[in-house]
């Protein structure tokens, strides 16, 4: 479904910049966190102005007094002015939280770059020295080494930023092994570009958003870190700080409570906007630009009384349109298909990438990506509904009667568990056998889809098998309870050629086996001319051309199929061999 | 897996040491003041000398350390400083409590941020608000203002829980549970912010996996889709995690010990700290190293059960 996800571009520009921004403001999450900080952060830098005492001044009849008489929220232990200290104590922790930011960025920013762009040696060093910065339990390393860094908080926090470092360079590493090898790195590579200015103009500016929001985060914990410290008694006692309040705070809890709220409040309330505007900056950057509102479900059509299907008749489909959620409602990537399949007939569903054929495939098992809905339209089996919302009635047949082989073998395996397990388990929840008695089966399956040695396949983990013998079990398991209707989506697309005439065989012998319908998934006319019955034409989410294998070769009635017919032919004149998969891409 | 779990036991062994060293250089390196800490100001010259050295401050960093190093080996961290112990005792004595603290809050912090994680994952909806919701406050509210607001809650206000003070598990387990439950939850919030969305992201990822559409075309039910598949997929993800947090919860210890009077590793560092104990400090930092360095490796361990690739390579 590579339709769905499109790859982004870097944002280039700075006009993108400033829409970005301003876009992060329209955000009501974005802007209430910004303006909170706003007013925190200028409230620290015209505290003197804000706070009507001195911070430090002492007035020995206000000790832990109440609010009011000048004290706008009441004196602490010492007689202070709680208010002016809370506003004072905003410039110690916006310098401290700056100063580690500052050195944790430039420190891990510049290494991620480095190690990323030039990897090796110098990225496991980097990383190994990263790990074992982040094995340190920070805070105890910061109180060892205080008598070293002396009263000055700032000191520590230049440590606390060196110890914070990783997490920019594992964000920086990460994001520029990302994009190293995008086009137009390469491009600037080879317009003769040095490296440090591709790092610096070209993959610098890519990782620059995630940075800011990583900038957000690591102020947010440097504030509470240091307020932690403070709280413990270290750094300068004659600065007010909210931690140092905290502890003054905590030692009258018993006469003056609720001197512990303002300075907590204040903390959390300046974090939580730093998180929150992370949290707006993310959000923005995920949705690529556009606000996307989940769009309104729409009921499926009232249900005409459907013309009755002749008895021979396994799958109907009628008018099936399916369709994901996008930036403005649906967008459909199936737009009206109706097909038919006969007991015992074997359909090809021929299309380029995106023609939605493997959608239409997923939507007659019940089993379309997060977000996809069949939005009209019906798909009957045997006579049974499968349009309903719930899906109840398709998860009743599938694995029993409907069976699936999908496209990449070696993704299609739960790497976490053994292969005979794989097999075991669906069968018994299915059929409602003993565990032993699936085990004999699954032994037999292995056997007949011919592969050596199933007593090892059986204890394998899937990483431990080849991608054409993983197949094999995945046909294995999709005919185990003897299906009706196999959809196989594009079977043998991920195998090597080799392996490929096998597979298609091995699906042909257990077609003419069990008798099974099989729905055919492929974008190739050559495994359409050796295995189907009729083949169905899709392009741009409709059919375009449904007929028997014969007449459609013989005489194709759409442009399109006979395009992609020709496509096929010249390529096989003009090359001496091609193997016949590899001309497209997987729809 | 046994030559990787070596190279982990290595590179933990290779950390160690260098972390000592560099700690070891710190803290030595700036004793000039220690022994006027300790005396007091009103020692004389002659006392502050005579201090430095019967303490060994006098010899050359380089001799200091490779005495240090030649005992720390043995299992003797030196004696303490300011108290009448020796360092390996007076840790012997603080590891238990906050190990039993920590490890109860991680447990608890698992539980909850599976089950929360989980459930944004599958259903969204007012899961996915009350993580969202729980991960900010846990991440702005320090937690040791959590603990004084628990304090100030449940002990000065409603009476319902002892407000400091630790009793071991052996003097009364009931007591000692009770002297754990406002620490405990002042350290969990604080995790499960973070713990909670990670998992969640795991989930998601795991479910998104093509085996998992496979699982389900094969008639496997829902439920053991999610508990038995995505979950065991999502482990590593998870256990990342809660060694990261482990790591976390250890530094907030030393804070949350101090509101609570718990005598664990963290008030004895911040004790030592402040006065200048430096053999303790020394103790503190690499009995941590190496409490660490454990549980990563148990880490890997329970990693290579949940994922087999691991465990051939």
């Amino acid at each position: 479904m590579s339709d769905i996800n499109t790859a982004q571009p870097p944002m280039p520009a700075a006009s993108q910049r400033r829409h970005f921004v301003r876009s992060v403001l329209t955000n009501p999450t974005g802007l209430v966190a910004s303006l909170a900080l706003l007013i925190v952060i200028a409230s620290a830098i015209f505290a003197p102005l804000l706070a009507p005492n001195d911070p430090s001044a002492v007035q020995i009849f206000k000790v832990n007094a109440v609010a009011g008489d000048g004290y706008l929220l009441g004196g602490d232990g010492s007689g202070r002015d709680i208010w002016s200290r809370l506003v004072h104590g905003g410039r110690n922790t916006f310098l401290g939280a700056l100063i580690t930011v500052v050195i944790a960025a430039s420190i891990g920013v510049t290494a991620g770059l480095f190690a990323g762009f030039y990897g090796r040696k110098l990225d496991l060093v980097a990383r190994w020295i990263s790990d074992g910065i982040m094995a340190l339990p920070a805070l105890i390393v910061l109180l060892a080494f205080y008598q070293a860094l002396g009263a000055s908080i700032y000191l520590s926090m230049a440590v606390f930023g060196v110890m914070l470092s990783p997490g920019f360079f594992r964000l920086t590493r990460n994001l520029v092994n990302g994009v190293k090898h995008e086009l137009y790195i390469d491009a600037a590579r080879v317009s003769g570009l040095s490296d440090l200015r591709i790092i610096t103009r070209h993959i610098l500016l890519s990782v620059r958003a995630p940075v800011v929001i990583q900038t957000s985060i690591v102020a947010g914990i440097a504030i509470v870190v240091q307020s932690g410290l403070e709280f413990l008694g270290l750094g300068d006692p004659s600065t007010p700080t909210w931690g140092g309040m905290l502890q003054d705070a905590f030692s009258n809890i018993y006469v003056s409570p609720q001197a512990i709220l303002w300075p907590g409040l204040a903390i959390t309330a300046t974090v939580a906007s730093l998180v929150l505007l992370a949290n707006a900056i993310r959000d923005r950057m995920q949705q690529g630009g556009v606000q996307v509102r989940a769009p309104k479900v729409l009921p499926l059509a009232a249900s005409e009384p459907l013309p009755p299907t002749t008895s021979d008749m396994l799958l109907d489909v009628r008018d099936l349109v399916v369709a994901y959620p996008a930036n403005d409602g649906w967008r459909e990537v199936v737009k009206g298909v109706s097909l038919s399949l006969k007991r015992g007939e074997v359909l090809g569903l021929v299309g380029e990438s995106g023609s939605g054929k493997s959608q239409t495939a997923f939507a007659i098992l019940g089993l379309l990506s997060p977000g996809g809905r069949v939005l009209s339209g019906s798909i009957r089996f045997d006579g049974i509904d499968l349009g309903k919302p719930s899906g109840d009635e398709v998860r009743a047949l599938r694995g029993k009667r409907i069976a699936y082989v999908p496209q990449e073998p070696m993704a299609n395996l739960d790497p976490a568990f053994r292969i005979g397990f794989q097999l075991v388990e669906p069968m018994m929840t299915v059929l409602g056998i003993s565990r032993a008695e699936a085990t004999r089966r699954a032994l037999k399956l292995l056997a007949r889809v011919k592969l050596p040695d199933p007593e090892r396949v059986f204890r394998a983990y899937p990483h431990e098998i080849s991608g054409g013998m993983a197949q094999r079990v995945l046909i294995a398991g999709a005919v185990a309870c003897s299906p009706d209707l196999l959809i196989a989506d594009e079977p043998t697309t991920a195998l090597d050629v080799t392996v490929q005439a096998e597979v298609l065989d091995l699906l042909r012998d257990l077609q003419k086996e069990f008798n099974m319908a099989v729905m055919l998934v492929t974008h190739n006319f050559g495994v359409v001319a050796d295995s189907c019955d009729r083949v169905a034409v899709m392009k741009d989410g409709r059919i375009v051309e449904i007929n028997t294998v014969a007449d459609l070769f013989a005489a194709p009635s759409h442009d399109y199929t006979r395009m992609l017919l020709d496509s096929v032919l010249e390529a096989g004149r003009t090359r001496t061999y091609r193997p016949p998969m590899t001309e497209g891409m997987r729809a | 897996m046994i030559r990787y779990l070596l190279k982990r036991v290595a590179s933990g062994i290779a950390l160690l040491c260098l972390v000592s060293t560099i700690t070891f250089m710190m803290v030595f390196g700036a004793t000039g003041n220690v022994a006027r800490n300790i005396l007091g100001e009103n020692a004389t010259a002659d006392q502050v000398t005579a201090l430095n050295s019967r303490l060994g401050l006098d010899r050359p960093l380089m001799v200091q350390f490779g005495d240090w190093v030649s005992h720390a080996v043995r299992g003797d961290l030196g004696p303490s400083w300011t108290m009448s112990e020796s360092v390996a005792s007076a840790l012997a004595s603080r590891l238990p409590v906050t190990l039993s603290m920590v490890t109860i809050a991680v447990a608890m912090m698992a539980l909850l941020s599976a089950m929360l994680g989980i459930a944004a994952a599958v259903r969204g909806g007012w899961a996915d608000r009350a993580i969202q919701i729980v991960s900010v406050a846990g991440f702005a509210m320090p937690n040791f203002w959590l603990g004084l607001l628990l304090v100030l809650t449940f002990s000065v206000k409603l009476g319902l829980l002892p407000a400091t003070g630790y009793v071991s598990f052996s003097a009364s387990p009931s007591a000692w549970a009770a002297s754990l439950v406002l620490p405990v939850t002042a350290l969990v919030l604080s995790g499960i912010a973070s713990a909670s969305q990670q998992i969640r992201g795991a989930v998601i990822d795991a479910l998104k996996q093509d085996y998992v559409r496979t699982l389900r075309a094969r008639g496997v039910s829902p439920r053991s889709v999610l508990y038995r598949h995505a979950l065991r997929n999502a482990m590593p993800a998870a256990l990342t995690v809660l060694s990261v947090q482990f790591i976390a919860l250890l530094g907030g210890a030393a804070v949350i010990e101090r509101v609570f009077a718990i005598p664990g590793m963290g008030s004895l560092t911040v004790s030592a700290a402040l006065i200048g104990d430096v053999p303790v400090l020394m103790g503190v930092v690499v009995t941590l190293i190496i409490v660490v360095v454990l549980v990563n490796i148990l880490i890997d361990f329970l990693n290579a059960w949940a994922n087999p690739k691991v465990r051939m390579s």
